[in-house]
């Protein structure tokens, strides 16, 4: 499997991404910069955390509209899986790849702790190394991870089973609706998460909880 | 030369708690009777054109495809 991270201006967990990817698969991604439309032949983009373009107007609504995104969208269209986490969430959801939109935190501050989470969709590639209702840790940071989505769009997610993963009993750290952490797109290739898995893949991390949303993902042995 | 005003607010029954927590601080301040806040944003832009009917559409259009995130805001634009 072959992996590639997005680095646009502004994100700052991209280091860690690629050290998750290459301790889990074995092999280095390959890196996209913001402005390169030919994206090279990959399974899996990832776009990581951090405050691309400062976040200005709303978080990742400039990231979103950049040529880059629409060459990645043209992928994801052709079933290549894409893993958005933190800000890269938050992009997907601008550029329109998942549904909903992400605001402010209800308590509006800025938390940065670790959360649990329940594996509410062990059927999909992002998700198949764990056990379904299995709980896990997960650390998170952001400002703006309140999932909201209209009333009819909230129930077509939940009837597909679009939702992965969602903040386990007492600690939804956002006010998001349904605790909703992660979700993943109708046909199931693009998942958008606000919690880091990659933050949590190692002793040296306190832990190793995150490993298996890469092991699902780039389809090896969860160790 | 075109002035125009985009304002872009939140759709009613989305969640706004930055308009709670000044709500509360303008009670905190001695304000009575405030009803409910909701925060929003303007934007002023000037349009090199005297086309009112094409700075129209591109108004809208920006507001569909950047300004406002329509899943959660509503816009009004208003030409001067």
């Amino acid at each position: 499997m072959k992996s590639a991270v997005v680095q646009l201006p502004g994100l700052n967990r991209d280091r860690d991404m690629i050290a998750a990817l290459t301790k889990i698969s074995g092999k280095a991604p390959v890196t996209i910069w913001q402005t390169e439309t030919d994206i090279p032949d990959v399974d899996l983009i990832v776009i990581p955390g951090g405050f691309s373009y400062g976040d200005y107007l709303r978080c990742g609504a400039i990231a979103a509209r950049m040529p880059v995104m629409q060459a990645i969208k043209a992928k994801a269209e052709a079933g290549v899986k894409v893993l958005g986490v933190c800000n890269g969430f938050q992009i997907l959801v601008e550029a329109g790849l998942l549904p909903g939109a992400l605001m402010r935190n209800a308590s509006l501050k800025f938390v940065c702790k670790e959360i649990k989470l329940e594996v509410v969709n062990a059927n999909t590639d992002f998700s198949r190394a764990y056990e379904q209702g299995q709980i896990i840790r997960c650390p998170v940071a952001h400002h703006d991870g309140n999932y909201f989505a209209d009333a009819e769009t909230l129930k077509a997610i939940e009837d597909k089973g679009q939702v992965v993963f969602r903040y386990a009993a007492g600690t939804n750290p956002n006010g998001s609706v349904n605790d909703i952490a992660g979700i993943v797109n109708e046909k199931g290739n693009v998942l958008g998460m606000m919690p880091h898995p990659e933050n949590l893949i190692e002793a040296a991390h306190g832990g190793s909880d995150g490993r298996g949303l890469f092991a699902s993902a780039l389809d090896v042995i969860a160790a | 030369m075109i002035n125009a005003r985009v304002t872009v607010t939140l759709k009613n029954g989305v969640l706004d708690p930055q308009g709670k927590a000044i709500e509360g601080a303008l009670g905190a301040l001695g304000f009575d009777g405030i009803g409910q806040i909701r925060q929003g944003k303007v934007f002023d832009l000037q349009i090199e054109t005297a086309d009112k009917t094409k700075a129209e559409a591109d108004l809208k259009a920006m507001c569909e495809k950047l300004l406002a995130n329509t899943v959660i805001e509503n816009y009004a634009i208003s030409i001067a």
